[in-house]
């Protein structure tokens, strides 16, 4: 009970560290020079005054600055977004039809970095001067120095374009045609190497520190006493030391959560992946203002909602978090 | 359980200054990284004079391969000189990454010393800022920056220095609320020193040694960060840089991938030496590491 | 013949300047149902001796270098790993220093009694949980049944270390060690505990090995006494014979710190005396000379030139002192 109790209040945080980032977004986009009005006229190919301040009337950019804002925040709460002129549809149907590209590479990405690093780590810091423990050490240099965008094209020059391994671009190919396991297959292999590029930034970052934190762990007093009671190495290990490894693990994760959608970015550039990165560098090319708030806005979602499970993740392996303590 | 006497394991006392120097010196991944970056940097200084070939210039046929027909690393898409590009992209890729790290030093390093001096309603307030901006997409926020304030280099450094600070907060404030319990800094208090003397001049010092290997970690993600925006092409058309280089002759990998991977290897060159170097300072400036 | 038997032990472990003994030419012999104590300053290889008799020295560190340790008639050092895990817990099994850490954090003290049932008696989880409910019980922690569900945090440093002797003792072992067991708890607690110990050893008739630095535990606890200095025996002998003529000028001096063990409240009291100086660096361990000379009062030539020899008084008492027959 405590637990939901705590975890409630965490969550209205949520929804207040949402709104800030609404503002904040919403007043820089007014501070910028130009607006709208003027996006659209150049798109058009130039407006006179008089149909300038009709444009500026329709959208209600005419209005006072805190005014602008409250329609906006009134708006979003009704899960509307606006409209982009740009795309010609509501920003938040945009938004909903590029979004799962991005969670999908995002998430898989990070689960699969998450599961492999932890085993990564548990494996080598039971042999520090093993060949494993060695790479994590690569890994972890490589990961930090490698731009994101770099790795994927080398990945694509060596995999896609001399062995033809993988597709080089897109999500799907089209032409495919078949029930759903032929099109599980095409996503799947289209998402090889953008899931391997985003992934490498982070594995080297939770390999290395579960390596770390099992290390010290499997130092601790308690895991002596696991094996004073006899238990067998891989009680010892697994049960005992592992679980204890994990919440560092998990809070660094839950902090990369940002990180991982600026990854997301450069990765779906590299890859012409068509999510929310692809949209994003779109409309901020084009200017489309609408557009580009309600993408700043569904990020910092995305960020909000990965600490909230985060945090939740943490409540369920250590009982500490969130508790009497 | 102490296995270890203190008393072999005691150096003789000499300045922690140069106790550290010894350490750094003694690791010779950070000693090499440190050299390479030293050359990195006179040539950033110095190389244009040097090889005053204008990177924006078209020189020669396009995806001349590198060392044929007399440029080192080539020609790209048109037909302008690669190593000219390297070297005078150098220059904004290292000069952004100090500029841009130095922001968020001084953000961040403000906003945790103040958090953990004064403890209470400040650290709360603060600290809620700090977790604003962790909540913040970096990159896509920088991009919106740049894309709406115009891409001048001062603006692309204050883009990536407002969303990057917040790393160096949490270290600062934990730094600041464990020193500021301990003896020496009481002993001062009750001696009657101001806030702000014991603030810079008693905690700050005693806390640098995390805030200086951030800082040089802060160095390599700045310089990772510019490559990214410039990669996209947000970034002053009028300067070469690193990424830039890539972004834009990243259609014509089939034809030269040398174009794309040649500055993605200086990039890479470039953070890896400075991780090195401040891995190095990690075990030279926190003793207690060390045997780890 | 004893329970166990430790015959001339070296330890050694690595170290940047080289190897050291940490524990040299150690012999005793442990007797069923006995009691027997480690006494000593920290760093003289008490500790040492605990793990290395569960098998457990730090690995690549500690090593053992000769000698041997019979259990039972069975050879341990040279036991496979999963002999030894048989015995561990079961037939041997300890307490240690640090009863904040020396339990997971993550699990249940139930679970974490339970689990030591399951390993060694074969017990269902049902009938492993209830008897741990009833071992909870058993080291008087009230209200077992529901504090059973609870994690380590939730208990204080007292309660944590009766679920540790729980652990312990779990299985009935033949032998139980306690390492420093109350040195991390306050001094009312302390008291507690070692009640609690007595009277367990009382009901499983189960052998103690209490290691400590603390003389006055030494009398209350144990039969006999084992003072160690710099990882070699300096004296063995009945805890009454020990106090009340120590052979050893370091047994001298260790009781000495002590005020109560010699004299009643209402006698005249002689003066606490600390012994000066401090342990030897470990690279001196090896030396073939007494150890605790440099701070020896006693100390003459012969003390530096060799390594004294363990000299009988009766049948139960040695003493490794070149001056012993003197003190």
């Amino acid at each position: 009970m405590q637990v939901l109790q705590s975890f409630a209040i965490r969550a209205g945080y949520a929804v207040i560290l949402l709104v800030a980032v609404l503002v904040l977004n919403f007043s820089m986009m007014h501070l910028a020079p130009g607006d709208v009005a003027d996006t659209i006229s150049q798109s058009m190919g130039g407006a006179d005054q008089e149909l300038l301040d009709q444009i500026r009337a329709d959208y209600g950019l005419d209005q006072p600055f805190y005014i602008q804002l409250g329609r906006y925040i009134g708006g979003v709460l009704q899960f509307d977004l606006g409209f982009s002129f740009f795309y010609n549809q509501p920003v938040t149907e945009l938004i909903l039809q590029r979004l799962p590209a991005t969670l999908l590479l995002v998430i898989t990405a990070q689960l699969l970095a998450l599961f492999i690093g932890v085993i990564m780590g548990v494996v080598s810091a039971r042999k520090p001067n093993g060949i494993l423990s060695h790479f994590v050490t690569f890994l972890a240099l490589f990961g930090y120095a490698a731009p994101v965008f770099w790795t994927g094209i080398l990945l694509l020059i060596a995999f896609s374009l001399k062995v033809q391994w993988f597709p080089v671009a897109g999500m799907q190919d089209v032409t495919i045609e078949g029930g759903f396991w032929a099109h599980f297959v095409d996503v799947a292999r289209h998402m090889v190497l953008p899931v391997i590029t985003l992934g490498s930034l982070f594995l080297a970052l939770y390999s290395r520190l579960a390596r770390a934190t099992m290390m010290e762990t499997l130092g601790s007093d308690f895991v002596r006493t696991a094996k004073a009671k006899g238990l067998s190495t891989n009680q010892v290990v697994y049960k005992h030391a592992l679980k204890n490894s994990l919440s560092p693990v998990i809070t660094l994760a839950g902090l990369q959560f940002s990180a991982v959608i600026s990854g997301a970015v450069l990765v779906e550039a590299v890859f012409s992946w068509p999510g929310l990165g692809t949209l994003a560098f779109q409309s901020i090319i084009a200017r489309d203002t609408p557009t580009i708030l309600g993408i700043l806005f569904f990020s910092a979602l995305v960020v909000i909602v990965g600490n909230l499970l985060t945090d939740l993740a943490l409540r369920l392996v250590d009982p500490r978090v969130g508790g009497k303590g | 359980m102490s296995l270890i006497d203190p008393q072999d394991t005691l150096p003789p006392a000499r300045s922690p200054l140069s106790e550290a120097w010894e350490m750094f010196r003694g690791n010779t991944a950070a000693m090499f990284a440190l050299i390479v970056l030293g050359l990195i940097m006179l040539c950033a200084i110095f190389g244009p004079w040097i090889y005053p070939t204008d990177p924006f210039d078209m020189v020669w046929a396009p995806f001349s391969p590198p060392g044929v027909d007399g440029f080192l690393l080539g020609t790209d898409y048109l037909g302008r000189d690669l190593l000219a590009a390297l070297i005078h992209g150098s220059r904004v890729s290292i000069v952004i990454g100090l500029a841009a790290a130095s922001v968020s030093i001084v953000i961040g390093v403000t906003v945790g010393a103040l958090a953990g001096f004064y403890r209470g309603w400040v650290e709360e307030l603060l600290m809620r800022i700090t977790e604003f901006f962790q909540v913040l997409p970096t990159l896509l926020f920088s991009m919106v920056i740049v894309a709406l304030f115009g891409a001048s280099l001062p603006m692309i450094t204050l883009a990536i220095g407002v969303v990057s600070w917040t790393a160096v907060a949490r270290v600062t404030r934990s730094e600041f609320l464990r020193i500021r319990e301990l003896e020496y800094v009481m002993a001062s208090r009750a001696s009657g020193a101001t806030n702000s003397k014991l603030m810079f001049r008693v905690i700050l010092p005693n806390a640098l040694p995390p805030i200086i290997v951030q800082a040089a970690l802060m160095v390599g993600s700045a310089i990772l960060f510019e490559a990214g925006l410039s990669f996209l092409g947000l970034t002053d058309p009028n300067v070469v840089s690193w990424g830039q280089v890539i972004g834009s002759n990243r259609q014509y990998i089939l034809d030269a991938s040398y174009t794309v991977t040649i500055p993605g290897l200086a990039i890479f060159v470039t953070v890896l030496c400075i991780s090195l170097v401040g891995d190095g300072l990690n075990d030279a400036l926190n003793p207690k590491l060390r045997s780890r | 013949m004893a329970l166990l038997s430790v015959k001339n032990l070296r330890i050694e472990i690595k170290t940047r300047a080289g190897v050291a003994p940490v524990i040299d030419d150690l012999s005793f012999d442990l007797e069923a149902g006995e009691s027997l104590s480690f006494v000593g300053e920290s760093g003289c290889g008490k500790s040492m001796t605990a793990l290395a008799l569960m098998g457990l020295l730090p690995e690549g560190v500690g090593s053992v270098a000769a000698g041997s340790i019979t259990f039972d008639g069975e050879e341990l050092t040279t036991a496979t790993e999963t002999r030894l895990r048989e015995i561990r817990g079961n037939d041997i099994s300890m307490i240690f220093q640090e009863p904040m850490t020396s339990l997971n954090p993550l699990y249940t003290i139930g679970e974490q009694i339970a689990e030591v049932l399951r390993a060694h008696q074969n017990l269902s989880r049902k009938a492993a949980w209830n008897q741990a409910i009833e071992l909870l019980d058993a080291v008087r922690i009230p209200n077992a049944k529901a504090r059973v569900n609870d994690y380590p945090f939730q208990m204080s440093g007292g309660q944590r270390q009766r679920v540790m002797i729980a652990i312990a003792l779990a299985c009935q072992p033949k032998i139980l060690i306690a390492d420093e067991p109350t040195t991390a708890l306050d001094v009312t607690v302390q008291a507690q505990i070692f009640d609690l110990l007595q009277d367990m050893r009382r009901q499983t008739g189960s052998s103690i090995i209490l290691i400590t630095h603390d003389m006055g535990a030494v009398a209350e606890m144990a039969e006999r006494m084992i003072v160690m200095y710099a990882g070699r025996k300096a004296e063995l002998g009945p805890v009454e014979d020990v106090i009340a003529h120590p052979r050893h000028p370091y047994t001298a001096g260790l009781i000495s710190c002590v005020p109560h063990i010699l004299s009643t409240l209402t006698e005249e009291r002689e003066e606490l005396v600390e012994v000066p100086g401090i342990v030897p660096a470990l690279n001196d361990f090896g030396k073939d000379s007494c150890l605790f000379a440099s701070r020896c009062q006693q100390a003459q030539a012969q003390c530096l030139e060799a390594r004294p020899p363990e000299i009988e008084f009766g049948p139960e008492h040695q003493s490794a002192c070149w001056r012993a027959q003197e003190l």
